[in-house]
């Protein structure tokens, strides 16, 4: 049946999908989200620890491979907005390290529920010039419409770094920009780094909680 | 079903009218929020309660691939008006390919429980009426949260309403195999989301707005085929704009008045700056 079908699809599709070839650029925005994608599925499908819930080796992985190429203090402007400027310079910094925090556990709950799905990695329009960029990857499920993951990188001196993600059209940083600003609102930014502490601390692996 | 249906228009009619009694205070994309929170309140104990309960038993007792079936099965009967609202939207040739997927689906799959066509590379669409009464342009009106079914706009409620009048389960005959559908479909549905909500209740600070964010931003990318137009900087203080920031890649059209998502921050440079010097002393 496979085969058949396999066959029928190489008749019906395969002029549309004709790769372009291309001379990959390895600092390239796209390449890196793949080479990072890849290696960290990798890892973490043989990683027997992760595999059987570890949580703090899964933390582990994502601070060593995912967490050089994330540019958090971009992040942390862009989901405070317009309260960005009450911070001051101590604050931000410790908004920086508690949003970071956040989302790396969050990130490690999402890998954890990923399983094989397949990964189509999308080439990148943009300009070589372009500083700004967004590279597409999506999730294919049978089922079910694919699941587009964009990642909005910025050129930086210290290479492409990622200061949004996009989950099926839902920006992280903007979601968390409403609420943010809420609680600025209500009970400025110590409230805003009280409430974030206090959400970490019940995220927190258990070996860490004392 | 017509039970449902009647249901949702109350609830729209009945929203209408709170929206207009209502003054413009708190989230302008929101002016409910004090009913929509006490449904959601509701729904989240109804979740709590039955909901969540059935759909981790159904996923824990229900092997993945008999769930696979269960998950395309439903897919495929959704397929059709899936078509039919590409079609009416004008994008014919992804009508007209939601239609073969579901003759392939539903002859190799046999019924549907293959997802075969995903398989060939015809890839499965998101639509609804909701969608394509927000492509012909109509805005998204007052956030709604709606009992049972949960996150809703106005134009999305008078949408759903449509996708239950034409649902294909409703047309079946037989009561019970009816009822019985429909309960399926749901268990499964929410099974499928027992990660998403998980997460949810992790990332979130106020769940309430945090979903309400995130839906208001999932129809508005679903309703643009995923590459809404991007918005334009935030308002409030203009002389602050950035001279060097770059530029988003396309301008804004001012045909959706949303504000929600993110663009380049008034502070975009000492973001940048500071994001340089953390990333040195780590």
């Amino acid at each position: 049946m496979r085969k058949l079908l396999s066959f029928l699809f190489v008749l019906v599709a395969a002029p549309a999908f004709a790769p372009a070839a291309l001379a990959q650029d390895p600092g390239a925005p796209d390449v890196l989200v793949r080479t990072v994608t890849l290696e960290v599925v990798d890892l973490i499908s043989k990683d027997k620890e992760i595999k059987s819930g570890n949580k703090n080796r899964l933390i582990e992985v994502i601070e060593a491979k995912v967490l050089p190429h994330f540019n958090f203090a971009a992040m942390t402007g862009l989901a405070m907005g317009q309260s960005w400027n009450k911070a001051s310079g101590e604050q931000k910094k410790r908004l920086i390290e508690e949003f970071r925090t956040l989302l790396v556990r969050t990130y490690a709950s999402a890998l954890a529920a990923f399983s094989e799905q397949k990964l189509d990695f999308r080439p990148l329009r943009a300009k070589a010039t372009d500083t700004d960029v967004t590279v597409n990857v999506r999730v294919l499920q049978p089922g079910a419409q694919p699941v587009a993951i964009d990642y909005a990188m910025e050129k930086t001196a210290a290479g492409w770094k990622v200061y949004d993600v996009m989950v099926g059209g839902v920006s992280l940083v903007a979601n968390y920009r409403t609420e943010f600003n809420n609680v600025v609102r209500e009970a400025g930014v110590d409230g805003l780094i009280k409430n974030l502490q206090s959400k970490n601390r019940t995220l927190a692996p258990v070996a860490e909680q004392k | 079903m017509r039970h449902t249906l009647l249901a949702v228009l109350a609830a729209l009619a009945a929203a209408l009218q709170a929206g207009c009694a209502t003054t413009g205070e708190g989230d302008p994309r929101d002016p409910l929020e004090p009913m929509n929170r006490a449904v959601y309140r509701f729904n989240d104990a109804v979740d709590e309660a039955v909901a969540k309960p059935v759909a981790t038993a159904y996923r824990d007792v229900v092997p993945a691939p008999v769930r696979g079936y269960v998950r395309n099965f439903f897919g495929n009967i959704a397929d059709v008006f899936i078509g039919a609202n590409n079609l009416l939207q004008g994008k014919v040739s992804d009508g007209l390919l939601d239609w073969f997927r579901v003759v392939v689906n539903t002859v190799m799959g046999p019924l549907g429980i293959n997802d075969w066509a995903s398989e060939m590379g015809i890839e499965k669409h998101n639509e609804d009426f909701g969608q394509t009464f927000g492509w012909w342009g109509a805005g998204p009106g007052p956030y709604l949260v709606l009992p049972i079914l949960g996150s809703s706009t106005v134009r999305d409620g008078v949408g759903t309403a449509l996708d239950m009048y034409t649902d294909p389960v409703g047309d079946v005959d037989s009561v019970r195999l009816r009822n019985s559908m429909v309960v399926t479909r749901l268990v499964g549905v929410r099974a499928d989301l027992l990660d998403a909500s998980r997460l949810l209740e992790e990332a979130a600070l106020d769940r309430y707005t945090f979903q309400r964010d995130a839906y208001l931003q999932r129809r508005r990318s679903l309703v643009h085929d995923g590459s809404p137009p991007r918005e334009r900087l935030e308002e409030e203080e203009p002389a602050r704009e950035p001279v060097n920031a770059p530029k988003p890649s396309s301008v804004y059209d001012g045909g959706d008045k949303n504000t929600y998502l993110p663009r380049v921050p008034a502070n975009y440079e000492a973001v940048l700056a500071a994001g340089a010097s953390h990333a040195k002393t780590p």
